[in-house]
C-alpha cells in the first residue's frame, strides 16, 4: 500500500480532477490509484456523477417571457418607438 | 449559432442589434434559470427572476463598464435578484468546520489492520445501458440537489450542471479558487452518496 490512506485519497479528488495537485500530491494520487480497487471505483463513481450532473434537463424561459424581452430590447434601442 | 466573444457582442448589442440580443437571450436563460433556482424556490419565481435579471442588463448595458465578462456580469445581477428575492437566510457553513465528505464507517479505525482504508470497496454501480439518464436516477440527483447548502448548489450548478470553468464560477459567485473547490468537493461527494445509496437499494431490490 501506498502512504495515503483511502480516507485522505477520497478527499483530493476533487483537486485531482482540476489538475490542481502538486506534482508530489499528484503522484502519490496516482500510484494510490494503481494499488487501490476501493479508490479506483471510488474515483471513477464520482466521475460518473459529474457526467449524470451535466445531463439534466435544460429549463426553457417561457415564450411570453421571451417576447416581452425581445420587445424591451426594441423599445430601449429606440427602435419600435 | 454560438455566442460572440464580448469584444463582438458588446458593440452589437449597444448598437440595438435585436438578432445579438435574441442571441444571448436563448444561450443564457437555460444556466440562468437552473441558477436561480438555488435561490428561489418554484420555477415561476425562477423565471420572474430570469426576467427581472434581462430587464436590468438591457437598461444597464451602456454603463457596463466592462470590469468582467459580460456573462459574469449578468449572472452576478441574476444572483442579486434572486437572493433579494428568495430573502432566504442563506446557510452558510463555515468551510473550516466541516468533517471527512465520505462516512468514517466505510474506513477501517485507528488500531485496526489497515486503518485509514477501505473496510469493503465501494460496492459497484449499474452500468448506464444508453446515455440518458432513467427518470428516477435524475429525481434522485435533483433530491441531493435541492439538499446542499446554497453555496455548494450554487458551485455545483455552475461547474457540473453547466460545464463553467472554475475560473468563471469563481468570477461569478466572487470565491477564491481554494473555497470553490472545497464546496465543488463537498457537493459532488454529497451527490455520489446519495446515487450510492441509490443504487444499493435499487441493486437490493427494495426501495429504501
Amino acid at each position: 500500500m501506498s502512504e495515503l490512506r483511502c480516507e485522505q485519497f477520497v478527499e483530493l479528488v476533487t483537486e485531482f480532477l482540476d489538475g490542481a495537485l502538486d506534482p508530489r500530491a499528484e503522484r502519490e494520487f496516482v500510484d494510490h490509484l494503481a494499488e487501490c480497487d476501493g479508490c479506483g471505483r471510488y474515483l471513477d463513481q464520482v466521475r460518473t456523477t459529474v457526467s449524470a450532473l451535466g445531463e439534466l434537463p435544460e429549463d426553457h424561459l417561457p415564450e411570453p417571457a421571451r417576447a416581452t424581452l425581445l420587445s424591451a430590447f426594441r423599445k430601449k434601442s429606440g427602435r419600435d418607438a | 449559432m454560438s455566442v460572440p466573444p464580448d469584444e463582438t457582442l458588446l458593440p452589437r448589442l449597444r448598437a440595438g442589434d435585436d438578432d445579438a440580443f435574441a442571441l444571448v437571450l436563448d444561450a443564457w436563460s437555460a444556466g440562468m434559470l437552473r441558477l436561480a433556482r438555488v435561490y428561489v424556490s418554484t420555477p415561476e419565481s425562477a423565471a420572474e427572476v430570469v426576467q427581472e435579471t434581462w430587464l436590468a442588463v438591457i437598461a444597464g448595458l451602456d454603463g457596463f463598464a466592462g470590469r468582467s465578462s459580460l456573462r459574469t456580469w449578468v449572472y452576478r445581477i441574476l444572483i442579486n435578484t434572486a437572493k433579494r428575492r428568495g430573502g432566504r437566510e442563506s446557510r452558510t457553513v463555515p468551510l473550516s468546520s466541516l468533517g471527512p465528505t465520505v462516512d468514517p464507517a466505510a474506513f477501517a479505525g485507528p488500531g485496526e489492520p489497515f486503518s485509514g482504508h477501505w473496510r469493503e470497496l465501494p460496492a459497484p454501480w449499474p452500468t448506464p445501458e444508453q446515455h440518458t439518464l432513467s427518470a428516477e436516477v435524475r429525481d434522485r440527483i435533483a433530491t441531493a440537489l435541492a439538499g446542499l447548502p446554497e453555496r455548494q448548489r450554487a458551485v455545483l450548478v455552475l461547474r457540473d450542471v453547466q460545464g463553467h470553468t472554475s475560473a468563471e464560477v469563481c468570477a461569478i459567485l466572487e470565491l477564491s479558487a481554494a473555497n470553490q473547490r472545497v464546496l465543488l468537493h463537498r457537493a459532488r461527494a454529497a451527490v455520489r452518496a446519495e446515487l450510492a445509496t441509490y443504487f444499493a437499494a435499487a441493486g437490493e431490490g427494495r426501495p429504501r
